[in-house]
C-alpha cells in the first residue's frame, strides 16, 4: 500500500530495519512518552508522509535525538514544536497549524457538513411532511367503482 | 510470436472499442435496432481481444522472455511461479492492461446478462463503457505499451520489487481494480439515464447489483492491502493515511453512499438526481485514484514508473469523463422528475444523513490528500498533511454516522418515530452502555476514547443483531416461527445485518489497536527476554538464511505465557538478489485476543540485536469484520430480487407498487 514510501527509503539507500532504536530511548518513561507524542506529529523530511519514529533516515534520527535532548533540558512540548518549526518550516508538521493558508484544509469538511445539513433541514421544513395529493378523476372513478361493488 | 499476437490483439481492441462507443450510441439516438445490438457483440469481442493480449503478456512472464522490455524490467527467472504471474500486474503497464481487462469483463457481463434491459438503455451503457475502454486502451498503446521489445535481449531480468513478492499483494490489485472498475458500470448507467432523461425504480434495481459488486471488491481489496501493510512492512500499523490508501478509500466511501441512496430511488422514487450524481462521483474518484497513483503527482518518487507524459494523458482522460459527465448532469438533471416527499425523521431521512456524512468524510480525505499539492501549486508553500489531520477530521465526521447506523433500519419510510426506534433498540443500547462502563472500569487510567469507542462498536454489533431479531420476531413469536422467518428472510436483509455488524467488528478492532497497543523496543542478546503484553518473548539466537532469490539472517524467538511455551517465531532480514534490496519478515503469532509481532533490527554495538515488538490486541477484528461485510454484500448480491439482470422493468414497477 505504501510502495512510494518504501521506494523513497530505498532510493535514499536506507534499510527498512528499525526506526527508533533501543539506545535512543530515554530512561524516564514519562519523558519518553512525551517524546513519542511529539515524534508522531513530526515528519521525516526526506521520506513520504512518514513520522520520524517510523523512519530509518539519518535526518529523522537527528530530529529524534534533538527532541529528546530538549526534553531532558526541561523544555515544554510547545517550545520544542516551535523550535523545530522555526528550524525546518511548516513542512515538518504532520498536523498543519491553523492559519490563513490552512483555513480551507481544516474548515472545509466541517463547513460543508454544516451548510449542507442546514440547507437540507430548511428545505425539508419548508416542504413539511408529505402532503396528500388529491385524487385524480380516474382514481376517483376507480374508487367509486370499488366501493359500489358488493362485498363477497 | 505470441507477444506479437498479444500486441496485435491490443491494437485491434482499440478499433473495436471505438466501434462499441459510436455504433450503439448512434443506433440509440436514431432508433436503429441493429446498431444498438452491435454494442453487444463489440463488447464481447473487446473482452476476447484484451484477454488474448493479457494472456500473451502473462506467457512472456511465465517463460521469462526478457526480449520483452516490460518483462526484463520487472521479472527475474529465479522468481517463484506465483510472482511471475502476479508480476504481470506488479508494474505500471501490466496493471493498466489488467485495468482494461476488468473493464471489458464488466462490459461483456452487461452485454451477456443485460438481456432484459431495454435495448436503448443497454446500447447506451455499452457505448459509455466503450468510450472508457477506448480512452484507456489508447493510453496503454500510446504511452504504456507492455509489448515493446528490446534488442539484443538481456540474459536476466531486473526482478520484481521484493516487497511486492507476497501472496496478499499478489491478489490485492485484481480485487481493488475489480472494485474501481466496477463503479464504471454505475457511471455508464448514470450517463445513459441522463441521455434518456429517465430514472426510475427499475433503473435503481439494475444499478444496485453492479455497485454492490464493486463495493464488495473494494472492501476486500482495501482489507487485503491493509493486511499486507500490517505484516509485510514491519511497522506494526495497519493504516497510514497514505495517498495511495486514500485513493482507494474515497471511492469506497462514495460507493457505500451510493448503495444506500439507490435503495431510496428503488423503494420511494426519491433522491434520483442525487443518486445519478453519486454514480458519476464514485467512478470519478476511481479515476482520480488511478491518476494519483499512476501519474506520481503526489510524490517525486514512486515504486512504479513516473512519467509526466502519462500523467498528462490520464489527466486529460479525467477531465473528459468527469467534466463531460458533470456537464451532461448540469444540462439534463432537471429532466429527472423529483419523486416522493418525506419527513426529516424517516428511513429516507436517515439514508440522506448517511449520504451526507459519508460524502463529507470523503471530502475530508480528498482535501487532506490534495491540499499540499494545491497549496504548493498556488504559492509554492510546502505543508504536510499526515495521520493527525485525518484522525481529527475523519473521526468526528464518521462517529455520528456509526451512531446512526443501527437506528436507520428501525425508522419507517416517509415518516419515522425516533423514540419508537430507540425503544425497540433498548437492549442493544443497554448492552452498548454496559460494554462502555466495563471498559472504563477495567482499564486503569486508560485513554478516555476507549470506553466510548468500544461502546459504539458494541452498539453497531448489537444493533445489527436487534435488527435481525426484529425481522424474525425473535422472543415475540414461538421459536419455530422465528426459525421459519429466518429461513424465509430475503438474503438482502441478512446482508444488511452482516454488513452493519461487520462495521461494528471493524470499529472494535480499530479502537483496540489504536489505543491499547503495547510497544517494546529493546536490545536483546541470545537468551535474554522481554515482556510483551501477556506474553514473554525470549531471543533464542540467529542463523544465516538462503532463499530462492535472497539471502539473509533469521532470528528465532520463543514466545511463552505464564511459563508455558506457545510458539517459536522466526523474524527475518532478507537481501534480494537482483537489487540487493533489504526487507524484513515479521515474526507474527496471531490470535483473536491479540497478536505478538516481532521485528528484528540491526546488530547493536555489544553484539545484541535491536528488536521491536508489539502486542496488538484484537487487531484481527479489523480484517475479520471486513470479511463479514464482504459476505454480507455477497448475500445481498445473491438475493433473487437483486440478482444481476433479474428484474424486468414492468415487473419491477409492479413489485414496487405492491410494497
Amino acid at each position: 500500500m505504501r510502495p512510494l514510501l518504501i521506494a523513497a527509503a530505498f532510493l535514499a539507500g536506507l534499510a527498512p530495519a528499525l526506526a527508533l532504536t533501543p539506545e535512543e530511548l530515554l530512561k524516564d518513561p514519562a519523558l519518553e512518552a512525551r517524546a513519542r507524542a511529539i515524534s508522531a506529529e513530526l515528519r521525516c523530511l526526506v521520506c513520504q508522509n512518514q513520522s520520524i519514529d517510523d523512519s530509518e533516515a539519518p535526518l529523522a534520527r537527528d530530529l529524534r535525538s534533538l527532541v529528546r535532548e530538549q526534553l531532558v533540558e526541561g523544555k515544554t512540548d510547545a517550545e520544542i514544536m516551535a523550535f523545530v518549526v522555526e528550524r525546518y518550516g511548516q513542512f515538518v508538521l504532520l498536523k498543519p497549524q491553523l492559519s490563513g493558508e490552512t483555513l480551507l484544509l481544516w474548515g472545509s469538511p466541517f463547513a460543508v457538513l454544516l451548510i449542507a445539513a442546514g440547507l437540507l433541514l430548511r428545505r425539508r421544513r419548508a416542504a413539511g411532511p408529505a402532503p396528500e395529493a388529491p385524487l385524480t378523476e380516474a382514481e376517483r372513478q376507480l374508487l367509486d367503482k370499488a366501493l359500489e361493488e358488493p362485498r363477497v | 510470436m505470441i507477444t506479437e499476437i498479444g500486441h496485435f490483439a491490443l491494437i485491434l481492441a482499440v478499433g473495436v472499442a471505438l466501434y462499441q462507443f459510436l455504433a450503439p450510441l448512434y443506433g440509440a439516438q436514431t432508433g436503429h435496432a441493429g446498431l444498438m445490438r452491435a454494442g453487444i457483440s463489440a463488447a464481447l469481442l473487446q473482452f476476447v481481444l484484451i484477454a488474448v493480449a493479457f494472456a500473451a503478456l502473462t506467457h512472456a512472464y511465465v517463460v521469462s522472455d526478457f526480449s520483452v522490455s516490460n518483462v526484463f524490467e520487472n521479472s527475474h527467472s529465479a522468481k517463484p511461479f506465483l510472482y511471475k504471474i502476479s508480476g504481470v500486474w506488479g508494474n505500471h503497464e501490466g496493471s493498466m492492461l489488467l485495468w482494461v481487462l476488468i473493464l471489458a469483463l464488466y462490459g461483456s457481463a452487461v452485454a451477456l446478462f443485460g438481456g432484459n434491459l431495454p435495448l436503448g438503455l443497454r446500447a447506451r451503457v455499452l457505448a459509455v463503457q466503450g468510450a472508457i475502454g477506448l480512452a484507456f486502451l489508447l493510453f496503454i498503446v500510446l504511452t504504456s505499451n507492455p509489448f515493446l521489445r528490446i534488442d539484443p535481449p538481456p540474459i536476466e531480468g531486473n526482478g520484481l520489487n521484493p516487497i511486492l513478492q507476497d501472496p496478499a499483494l499478489a491478489f490485492h490489485p485484481p480485487f481493488l481494480y475489480a472494485g474501481y472498475v466496477g463503479l464504471s458500470i454505475a457511471f455508464a448507467f448514470a450517463v445513459a439515464a441522463l441521455i434518456e432523461g429517465r430514472v426510475d425504480a427499475a433503473w435503481a434495481r439494475w444499478v444496485r447489483p453492479w455497485t454492490l459488486a464493486a463495493w464488495m471488491f473494494l472492501t476486500i481489496g482495501i482489507a487485503m492491502g491493509s493486511w499486507w501493510a500490517y505484516y509485510e512492512l514491519g511497522w506494526g500499523g495497519w493504516w497510514f493515511w497514505d495517498p495511495v490508501e486514500n485513493a482507494s478509500l474515497m471511492p469506497w466511501l462514495v460507493a457505500t453512499a451510493l448503495i444506500h441512496s439507490a435503495v431510496v430511488v428503488e423503494k420511494r422514487n426519491a433522491l434520483k438526481i442525487w443518486t445519478v450524481l453519486l454514480s458519476i462521483l464514485a467512478f470519478s474518484l476511481s479515476l482520480v485514484g488511478t491518476f494519483l497513483v499512476r501519474s506520481g503527482v503526489l510524490t517525486s518518487v514512486h515504486a512504479f514508473a513516473v512519467d509526466p507524459q502519462r500523467g498528462l494523458f490520464i489527466l486529460i482522460i479525467l477531465c473528459v469523463f468527469i467534466g463531460g459527465a458533470l456537464t451532461l448532469f448540469a444540462w439534463r438533471a432537471q429532466s429527472l422528475k423529483a419523486g416522493g416527499l418525506f419527513a426529516p425523521v424517516s428511513r429516507e431521512g436517515s439514508l440522506v444523513a448517511n449520504n451526507l456524512l459519508l460524502c463529507v468524510a470523503c471530502l475530508a480525505v480528498f482535501v487532506g490528500t490534495l491540499y499540499p499539492l494545491a497549496l504548493e501549486t498556488l504559492n509554492g508553500d510546502k505543508i504536510s498533511v499526515g495521520p493527525p489531520y485525518f484522525n481529527l477530521t475523519f473521526g468526528p465526521i464518521i462517529l455520528p454516522l456509526l451512531l446512526l447506523v443501527p437506528v436507520g433500519p428501525f425508522l419507517a419510510w416517509k415518516r419515522g418515530d425516533i423514540g419508537l426506534a430507540l425503544r425497540r433498540l433498548w437492549a442493544a443500547l443497554a448492552l452498548a452502555l454496559a460494554v462502555g462502563f466495563a471498559v472504563f472500569a477495567l482499564q486503569v487510567r486508560g485513554p478516555w476514547l476507549a470506553p466510548v469507542g468500544m461502546a459504539v462498536a458494541a452498539w453497531l454489533v448489537f444493533g445489527a443483531l436487534t435488527d435481525l431479531a426484529a425481522k424474525i420476531s425473535l422472543f415475540r413469536a414461538p421459536l419455530a416461527t422465528s426459525w421459519q422467518r429466518l429461513t424465509g428472510l430475503p438474503r438482502s436483509a441478512l446482508g444488511t445485518v452482516l454488513a452493519h455488524g461487520g462495521l461494528g467488528i471493524v470499529t472494535a478492532g480499530i479502537i483496540a489497536i489504536s489505543l491499547w497497543r503495547i510497544e517494546v523496543i529493546v536490545a536483546l542478546k541470545p537468551g535474554e527476554s522481554a515482556d510483551v503484553g501477556v506474553y514473554k518473548v525470549t531471543f533464542i539466537g540467529e542463523s544465516p538464511l538462503t532463499g530462492p532469490n535472497y539471502t539473509g539472517q533469521v532470528g528465532n524467538f520463543q514466545v511463552t505465557r505464564d511459563g508455558h511455551p506457545i510458539v517459536t517465531l522466526r523474524s527475518e532480514k532478507r537481501a534480494f538478489k537482483p537489487s540487493g534490496m533489504p526487507t524484513t519478515e515479521v515474526g507474527l503469532y496471531q490470535t483473536l485476543p491479540g497478536d505478538v509481532y516481532v521485528v528484528m533490527g540491526d546488530e547493536a554495538a555489544d553484539g545484541a540485536r535491536a528488536v521491536r515488538m508489539y502486542y496488538n490486541p484484537f487487531v484481527n477484528l479489523i480484517w475479520l469484520g471486513a470479511l463479514v461485510m464482504f459476505i454480507g454484500g455477497l448475500l445481498s448480491l445473491s438475493d433473487r430480487r437483486y440478482r444481476v439482470g433479474a428484474p424486468r422493468r414492468a415487473v419491477a414497477v409492479q413489485a414496487v407498487a405492491a410494497e
